[in-house]
């Protein structure tokens, strides 16, 4: 049912019938995909429907199983990206392709040709001519490690345009951003699309889709659905098609009033991973059956933060007390069994074992209750998973099996189960949908609004705004490392949430 | 007396530290393009024995010194097939390399140990510089791969931090997935830089069977690759602190052996333990500075590279 028509300029892209497979799942089935010169083209779908697959074929990273590749009328057969590059595709990928410890100007050179010899200042102004040309704020000696997520982007846009792509593909580019740096992304898109060059934005954000894209392809399990101008096109209509079904914006949410503090943090003060300040004296404090979020740019100090909590990373100085108790010095076994539940940013990393099986990994924190004397009751471990894995809907072909190889909202419930079961007072949860397709976060959300209601402190931290307002009593935002101010989530002011996470104080200034 | 006595320290210090200082820059190489070579020792074995070999039968001290680079290369390029192409384990890869290299060249030098060598690298006073006072006498005194070693530290320092291609290998070392994104060849990058690291080893040991102690005995290395392995963190990969730091270990060589003549009462086992206690000493502390290690060791070092990974 693909309604494209081709355009109104040359076409500078053409996908035909594109089949991509992986072992077990189809990610392209047949889809078709036109771009033309001087648009902006939404590439609109949830998780896992093959956006991203799609992209990596035409930017030279995967060979399609079928279908045809043609760039500007040629049909072409790239075997590597450079091939790609070569054709003028600039990909923009989600986690960005930069070298940490090398300058703005060295990433933006590398592999462009060159001279043998480097010649740094020479590089560094070309640099900044481009940069300038194009609006884009970026210092070209920079190291990147030094520069914040939205700069490490921009240098991204550079490299492409250094590269003189005709078509730049930005994979979710805006899941990093504060809402002014995307929008500041936005005119960026529309000055290098007005230059008759192709740009292909890969979102499941509808707003933004509206916000600048001309036209909109939309791709659901790996088909294409639908390929619309945006004037034909309203947000329910795109989120039926992107969903399959009626989507609810808003998650229904009870209205009633938190209780005492129950997990407190005060003054807390800590070092990141390069022994570098990651929290400047972050006060926090969350009631009994409420949910207080925790809103900022990736970086920003909040998995530093979730993690002093959880007693995985020292502080220097502070406090961390639930329900009164002082826990500052307490191991992270002594934590839990105060009360805290965590559900880590990194799921399979700190949150689960992947080589391990439900079973084994429901038991890892409950090892007493199973325990034997020296030896395991096996028969009780598998009983009481079973239990949580019917009680939360975790699909699973067997409990033995590595949770690896569960689908990522599943491994997200049997995480949040495990956590759940064993009654905490407080819990701390980090990015708990990222990545989840539209089901599977309905499903932790409801949870967390449950658990919200059952009288669980919840601190919730998210780089979704929208997520945070939806769920949220308060929002606190956090920017390097300091907590800029909290605002209630009902009635709050997105402009005013994201100059905060900037750096503006919570005064309006 | 004692002031001489220091003078003779840093001049033997300087010649005991030139093999670290080799093996530790061809290892910066190759770290720096991220695979791990802990097959050092063996590389640098397998170099002098057969750099002694070369110059038994042709009287011929460079061709000796090619061949041990040739040698030294060849095994780098068994370790770049193996890690490389058929991505096995590197730390496994290397240990086996030592043990291999261990027996190749004992069963290749088995006819001449002991063998005087017709001819070796003797020290060579530069004119002008040698009159120096002082590091006159320690720097410019010396062999004459002790001066290619200051050229090739000076090259090496060039190549990987001003030139295009230091930039890709340094690339490939931080993040192959972006060097692969913009067309440098992974595989390519990381197979050079393991050859090259391999044909330095080599050298080391040509510098230790021709120059250091003409001689060829099973096992001469007695640890050195192992210590230049260290020092290659020590020198957080950088070739000009490796400098530094070779000639620290090459001192502390030295300073023992010297102690001895001079009369001070030390076990000599107690002496050639020296240089590893040292090692010891360094990594602990420099293990301490956490965030620096990680800030400077190349990020994907020990990892091997797949493209279509999902």
């Amino acid at each position: 049912m693909s309604t494209h028509d081709p355009g109104p300029a040359e076409g500078a892209v053409e996908l035909r019938g594109i089949v991509k497979r992986f072992p077990g799942i189809v990610a392209n089935d047949n889809v078709d995909f036109s771009v033309a010169r001087g648009e902006v083209h939404a590439l609109l779908g949830e998780n896992g429907a093959g956006k991203t697959t799609l992209m990596s074929i035409l930017s030279g990273a995967y060979r399609p199983d079928a279908g045809t590749v043609s760039v500007g009328g040629r049909t072409m057969s790239f075997r590597s990206p450079k091939q790609a590059i070569e054709a003028g595709i600039g990909m923009v990928h989600q986690h960005f392709r930069l070298v940490q410890p090398l300058s703005v100007a060295e990433n933006v050179l590398l592999g462009a040709p060159s001279t043998f010899r480097l010649a740094g200042n020479a590089t560094e102004d070309r640099v900044a001519e481009l940069a300038e040309a194009y609006g884009i704020r970026v210092n070209p000696s920079a190291k990147i490690w030094q520069l914040s997520v939205g700069e490490q982007q921009r240098v991204e846009i550079l490299k492409a345009l250094f590269r003189e792509a005709s078509v730049l593909i930005l994979d979710e580019p805006t899941a990093v951003l504060t809402p002014q740096e995307a929008t500041h992304l936005f005119s960026i898109m529309r000055r290098i699309a007005s230059e008759d060059r192709a740009v292909i934005f890969i979102s499941h954000k509808l707003d933004e889709v509206m916000a600048v894209a001309d036209r909109v392809t939309v791709l659901r399990a790996g088909r294409g659905v639908a390929t619309l101008t945006i004037g034909e096109s309203d947000k329910a209509n795109l989120a039926r098609l992107m969903v399959g079904r009626e989507v609810m914006f808003r998650v229904a949410r009870s209205d009633h009033d938190a209780g005492a503090p129950r997990l407190t943090v005060k003054g807390l003060i800590a070092t990141g991973d390069l022994g570098l300040p990651a929290l400047r004296d972050v006060t926090l404090e969350v009631r009994a059956g409420e949910i207080l979020g925790v809103a900022g740019v990736a970086g920003n100090g909040q998995r530093e933060l979730t993690e002093v909590i959880a007693g995985l990373r020292p502080a220097i100085s502070g406090t961390v007390a639930i329900g009164g108790r002082d826990l500052s010095a307490s191991t992270p076994a002594e934590r839990i069994s105060a009360g805290l539940g965590y559900v880590p940013e990194d799921r399979l990393g700190t949150g689960l074992i992947p080589s391990l099986g439900c079973i084994d990994n429901v038991m890892l924190k409950r090892t007493d209750e199973f325990a034997r004397g020296f030896f395991i009751n096996k028969q009780a471990a598998e009983a009481a998973t079973s239990e949580l894995v019917d009680r939360f809907d975790v699909k699973t072909s067997s409990l033995h099996s590595p949770v690896s190889l569960m689908s990522g909202g599943n491994i997200q419930k049997l995480l949040l189960a495990r956590e759940l079961s064993a009654g905490p007072g407080a819990l701390v949860v980090a990015q708990p949908t990222a990545g989840l397709d539209v089901g599977a976060t309905e499903a932790i959300r409801r949870l967390l609004l449950e658990q919200r209601d059952a009288g669980v402190a919840v601190l919730l931290v998210s780089e979704d705004l929208d997520e945070l307002l939806s769920l949220c009593d308060r929002i606190a935002v956090m920017y390097e490392g300091k907590v800029m101010g909290v605002v209630g989530a009902a009635g709050a002011d997105r402009e005013q949430i994201g100059l905060m996470m900037a750096g503006t104080a919570s005064d309006p200034a | 007396m004692s002031a001489d006595l220091f003078l003779t320290v840093f001049v033997a210090g300087v010649a005991a530290g030139t093999v670290f200082l080799f093996a530790a820059v061809g290892e910066i190489i190759t770290e720096r393009a991220g695979v791990l070579n802990l097959g050092l020792e063996g590389m640098m074995l397998v170099g002098a024995v057969t750099g002694f070999l070369v110059n038994h039968q042709f009287r011929q001290l460079w061709l000796g010194v090619l061949a041990a680079v040739v040698a030294g290369g060849a095994l780098g390029l068994l370790h770049a097939l193996l890690v490389v192409s058929f991505r096995t384990n590197q730390v496994v890869t290397g240990l086996t390399l030592v043990i291999f290299a261990g027996g190749l060249s004992g069963y290749a030098g088995e006819s001449v140990v002991g063998v005087a060598p017709p001819a070796t690298f003797e020290p060579v006073a530069i004119p002008l510089l040698s009159a120096i006072p002082v590091l006159g006498r320690v720097f410019f005194r010396q062999n004459p791969l002790v001066y290619l070693s200051y050229g090739l530290v000076v090259a090496t320092w060039f190549w990987l931090f001003k030139t295009r291609p230091g930039l890709n290998l340094r690339s490939v070392g931080e993040s192959p997935e972006t060097a692969d994104a913009v067309g440098i060849s992974v595989t390519r990058t990381r197979y050079a830089a393991v050859v090259a690291g391999g044909g330095f080893a080599g050298l080391a040991g040509a510098y230790l069977s021709l120059a250091q102690s003409p001689s060829w005995v099973p096992n001469m290395t007695a640890g050195r690759g192992w210590i230049a392995i260290a020092l290659v963190i020590f020198a957080t990969w950088s070739p000009v602190r490796a400098v530094f730091g070779a000639y620290v270990f090459g001192c502390v060589e030295a300073l023992g052996f010297r102690l001895q003549a001079v009369g001070v009462d030390i076990p000599s086992f107690f002496v050639s333990m020296l240089p590893y206690l040292f090692t010891i000493v360094v990594l602990v502390v420099i293990s301490r500075d956490t965030a620096r290690r990680r800030l400077a060791a190349p990020a994907s070092l020990g990892n091997a590279y797949v493209r279509e990974e999902r």
